[in-house]
């Protein structure tokens, strides 16, 4: 596809913002300083101050002696990108490839595609100038095959600013030199040998214009006359596994956005099976009128493309998206995908363990509400203490690396903190005879232990456990132990732990 | 003629089983659960699968013992190398245990929630899954809507459903099919050998669908229940000293 480029130039990038943010501004001649060399520069200037015949480069005070009453403010020389960068997101709903122009205060859009959404080159360079200068900000913008011819014509067409494919000599021949992007230096050259456009110079032969003027001046020219391709690197890189729906108008119902999940959710899942390959994180981006951009995100268990399931997945959040005055684009990206085997998918479906896809779509959605760290499943770790011989894992598919450890008695209900019990034992290593828990009186009838169990000094520091299981007289089972030895002027202590089945 | 008419309004007692929520699931009709003489208290002498079950808990022993009990029948519900889903509000469950109960820990996803009312929601979307064994869920109270929409959902997917209703403040009526309380009775000594014998239960089904409610004095050997011999349950009182 032959490729379209718009590009666009805020004029007063700078000073159109501060007159956003201070209103009062606006009917005052604005200039924008900064100090070099011991003066105060004038870096920025606005419509006013422009009319007035002030202009970057002079010093405030020599504007001040063409018009005395300017208001000048200091100049931020982080600005520009920062605004640019977010207005180059905001573009993103004319074109998925916005880029910020390497020379100053502009836009560069990849429309290769796009106007025809808008009725033609016309009405949708014309839609963006309108809503970028209803936002406040003065732009000119010109379209073009090419980056160079685009940027060239934004700064210094004349009348004609859309140039139609395949024009773009035409196009170049009256421009003035300066808009060929070059050093400034070689632009001096130029004009002191009275080249003053393009036509100029342009048919004098390669081996003359590399000599005098270096090789530079060369590949703009072929830039900007397409004979070489120029990169320019997108504000958002492009997603592989993207869907956009633009909107004639805006979406403000619940409804509407279901709507547009779906297809484009169908798009993208018809795409995704063809290439057999499956969703493992997408997220759903909503563009506002007013600028903001909303977005939800889900994450798989498993790799799929099946459209209610992934639609169930984004319906638990999709009711936090506020739409406010509308939204004017959806987009559904899947930043991580992976292969999915069919045939294996259908033997899975069959069986009702781990590996069943329903099982894992089933825990997505729960994840979509309770959080991943929430739902796990046990599997033995190799250590002796009871706390520690239980370890989470968060994957349905690890095994196992150990087997159970069955060989001991083991409570089916562990108390995640051990409660300290009153205890009367007969004599030291002997099971208990009475303890007191919760302020009722256990008598033990039948009691096997002691199993002692020490701590691991590597991990932590501590008294060993000599662990009991006692049957009282109602016939409920414990698991109580005592920590550490018996001895004269240390304080032991027993607890209870767990209770059997 | 009497004969008759028995054996229509056996016939038709059949046909309305399925019609409350016992339908028999596929290749499951005869089912073992190794519940022994319990079975018998159910219609058609067959643990009620696809439904949902109440347990009541007052204390934590009593909790233990209802977690064993469960982890029985569990055990013979997930021999294929079924899953199931165990939902909860406190982590008290030690897995290690459930492998001397015949269940492969590893096979269970726990959920962990905050709330009665996150466990009925997990619960509820765990249980329209047809692909899970069991889930069960640990509460404590469960309103009879809230009841009647879990049963829904597993007449639904046939997936059998635990309750266990810790410390409930009212029994309230709910339509589970099965209403049981566990309490842990004393052990016996298997040959005379000293310390604690096999596990051992009294398991009261307060109430059942159909079927007749009772009480049994069971134990857990080798992955079934059994009935108490009385002549093991009795023992003399001057062998029980332990200092």
């Amino acid at each position: 596809m032959a490729k379209r480029y718009v590009s666009l130039w805020f004029r007063h990038l700078k000073t159109d913002w501060l007159t956003l943010r201070q209103p009062q501004l606006s009917n005052k001649a604005l200039v924008l300083s900064t100090p070099s060399h011991g003066k105060m520069l004038i870096t920025a200037t606005n419509f006013l101050a422009e009319k007035e015949g002030i202009h970057s480069g002079i010093a405030v005070a020599d504007a001040r002696a063409i018009f005395p009453s300017i208001e000048v403010m200091d100049d931020n020389p982080s600005l520009p990108e920062k605004l640019l960068g977010k207005l180059a997101e905001w573009c993103i709903r004319f074109s998925p490839f916005v880029a910020i122009d390497p020379s100053a205060d502009g836009l560069i859009i990849d429309a290769s595609g796009c106007s025809h959404l808008w009725g033609g080159d016309e009405p949708y360079i014309n839609e963006i100038i309108k809503r970028l200068k209803d936002r406040g900000y003065e732009v000119r913008g010109a379209m073009a095959d090419t980056i160079g011819l685009a940027c060239a014509l934004a700064r210094f067409g004349k009348e004609k600013l859309i140039i139609e494919p395949g024009q773009n000599l035409e196009a170049i021949l009256p421009l003035p030199t300066a808009s060929l992007r070059v050093d400034p230096e070689i632009i001096v050259r130029l004009h002191k040998l009275g080249l003053w456009q393009t036509r100029d110079f342009i048919k004098m032969p390669r081996s003359a214009l590399r000599r005098r003027f270096g090789k530079d001046i060369l590949e703009k020219l072929d830039e900007a006359l397409g004979f070489k391709e120029e990169i320019i690197k997108p504000i958002q890189p492009i997603q592989p596994y993207q869907e956009r729906l633009p909107c004639l108008e805006p979406i403000v119902t619940a409804t509407g956005i279901e709507i547009a999940l779906t297809r484009l959710l169908e798009s993208l899942c018809t795409r995704l099976q063809k290439e057999g390959k499956g969703i493992r994180k997408a997220s759903f981006k909503s563009y506002r009128v007013d600028g903001k951009i909303e977005e939800i995100k889900i994450e798989t268990n498993r790799a799929s493309w099946h459209v209610n399931h992934l639609f169930k997945l984004f319906e638990i959040n999709l009711s936090t998206i506020e739409p406010d005055l509308g939204i004017e684009l959806f987009i559904l990206e899947a930043p991580i995908v992976e292969d999915v085997s069919s045939i294996q998918e259908t033997m899975w479906n069959r069986s009702s363990g781990l590996e069943n896809i329903g099982l894992a779509e089933l825990l997505d959605r729960l994840y979509g509400k309770i959080g991943s760290k929430n739902i796990y499943r046990y599997h033995p770790d190799e250590h002796y203490w009871p706390e520690r011989s239980i370890k989470k894992v968060f994957s349905l598919a690890e095994e196992p690396a150990s087997p159970w450890k069955i060989d001991r008695p083991r409570p089916i209900q562990l108390l995640s903190n051990p409660e300290p019990v009153e205890v009367t034992a007969p004599i030291p290593d002997y099971p208990p005879m009475l303890f007191r828990y919760k302020g009722k009186l256990h008598k033990v009838m039948k009691a096997d232990g002691p199993e002692r169990i020490e701590q691991e000094w590597w991990l932590s520091k501590g008294e060993h456990r000599d662990y009991y299981s006692v049957e009282d007289e109602e016939g409920n089972r414990y698991w109580l132990f005592r920590s550490g030895h018996y001895s004269g002027n240390k304080s032991y202590q027993w607890f209870l732990h767990g209770f059997f089945a | 003629m009497l004969g008759e008419n028995a054996n229509i309004i056996a016939q038709l007692k059949k046909e309305i089983l399925p019609l409350q929520g016992f339908k028999s699931i596929k290749g499951k009709e005869n089912y073992d659960l190794g519940l022994g003489p319990i079975r018998f208290a159910f219609p058609n002498s067959c643990f009620p699968l696809g439904a949902m079950h109440e347990f009541c808990c007052d204390e934590k022993e009593n909790t233990a013992a209802t977690s064993g009990f469960i982890s029985g029948i569990l055990s013979r519900l997930m021999k294929d190398g079924a899953t199931c889903i165990w939902v909860r509000t406190a982590k008290t469950i030690f897995p290690p245990a459930l492998k001397t109960f015949g269940i492969d820990p590893e096979k269970i996803i726990f959920v962990d929630l905050k709330s009665d009312k996150e466990v009925l929601w997990v619960m509820e979307e765990a249980l329209k899954f047809d692909g899970l064994a069991a889930v069960i869920a640990e509460l404590r109270e469960l309103d009879f809507t809230a009841s009647r929409r879990l049963q829904l959902a597993v007449e639904h997917s046939r997936v059998t459903g635990f309750i266990i209703r810790i410390k409930p403040k009212k029994l309230n009526t709910t339509a589970c099919v099965s209403r049981w309380r566990i309490s842990s009775i004393r052990s016996g000594s298997p040959n005379d050998l000293p310390g604690i014998g096999f596990p051992r239960w009294n398991v009261e089904l307060l109430k059942v669908r159909n079927g007749i409610p009772g009480s049994w004095q069971v134990e857990w050997i080798n992955g079934k229940l059994k009935p108490i011999q009385k002549s093991i349950a009795v023992i003399p009182e001057e062998q029980k000293k332990t200092g």
